[in-house]
């Protein structure tokens, strides 16, 4: 093993990286809120009577946007805090 | 506030903070409820309605008119569980603000929800449509599509659960690195992240909960 750093320590660091790169997921779902945001804005100045619908038709597909977005999140809190890999190493004993 | 542990034929079995939590809103809303009805049973019909009357009405006919909008006229009957579903949800995930941990921050709480949305579709999907074309409808478009219709089918609870946990439970985690890391001086950040994610999050997170469901199970009628 590497010097001085134990196998657990090791296995901890490379989870929180992990996790940190898991959250590059919410690149997708910020551009894509952000693009449906601005969609709707444009279709407010257009249609300012239907606001009401639209920004319930936005909402509502930024929700669904999103999801990819948690899925990352998800991945990255499992990492954290549940540690499947440290769990993994320490019944494996190796 | 508190998790309950108890020993069951020689197990150890806890109660997460969070499930205990679930019991106390759902307490507080049977309460909520039983005093509103005695309330209402008191009501003279022949007098404009005042007080928490009018608020409740405001309250289920809004639910009503958003059901009909969106899972059309003759599904209104459907109301009475997404009204339940929204007050369930909105006061978990406001409860946050009590100093709570919200009960949708725990997997198993958003996870039954969805499944209880899931066997609505599946049911609602074989008695309108018959069990030949409900099986039917997974081979369209084309015969070979049909593992990712499968696939597609079961990935909305999933996805609709997780959605509504991470969400919340971001917030849960961001607000509690900031209380560690501030410590007294946290109160005068706090207010800020707790309107972001316990209200503007929670409330946004309630209807799309609510509204995923009625287009997921309005989907299966013919309007």
């Amino acid at each position: 093993m590497l010097q001085g750093i134990t196998s657990e320590a090791f296995i901890l660091g490379c989870s929180a990286i992990g996790a940190g790169l898991a959250m590059i997921a919410g690149i997708g779902p910020g551009i894509g809120q952000g693009n449906a945001a601005g969609q709707g804005a444009a279709a407010v100045g257009r249609q300012p009577e239907a606001q009401g619908d639209i920004t319930r038709t936005m909402l509502l597909g930024q929700a669904v946007a999103e999801t990819t977005g948690i899925y990352g999140l998800v991945i990255a809190i499992i990492l954290l805090f549940v540690r499947p890999l440290l769990t993994a190493y320490l019944e494996l004993g190796l | 506030m508190f998790e309950i542990t108890f020993n069951l034929f020689n197990r150890e079995i806890v109660i997460p903070e969070s499930i205990v939590n679930v019991y106390i809103v759902v307490i507080a809303l049977i309460i909520f409820a039983l005093i509103v009805n005695r309330k209402l049973k008191k009501v003279d019909p022949n007098k404009p309605p005042s007080g928490l009357q009018n608020v409740m009405e405001i309250l289920v006919e809004a639910v009503e008119n958003l059901v009909k909008q969106t899972m059309g006229e003759k599904q209104f009957w459907f109301s009475p569980y997404i009204f339940t579903l929204m007050a369930f949800l909105l006061v978990s995930n406001l409860s946050g603000l009590l100093g709570f941990t919200p009960p949708t921050s725990n997997y198993s709480v958003t996870l039954t929800l969805a499944l209880v949305t899931f066997t609505l579709t599946q049911f609602f999907g074989i008695k309108n449509n018959g069990i030949g074309r409900y099986l039917k409808g997974f081979t369209e478009p084309m015969v070979f599509l049909t593992p990712l219709n499968i696939i597609g089918e079961i990935a909305n609870p999933i996805s609709l659960s997780f959605r509504l946990f991470g969400n919340i439970l971001s917030g849960v985690i961001i607000m509690s690195l900031v209380y560690n890391a501030l410590g007294l001086i946290a109160p005068l950040i706090t207010p800020v992240l707790h309107a972001y994610f316990d209200v503007f999050s929670g409330l946004l997170q309630t209807f799309i909960f609510s509204m995923l469901t009625m287009i997921f199970i309005g989907g299966n009628f013919d309007n």
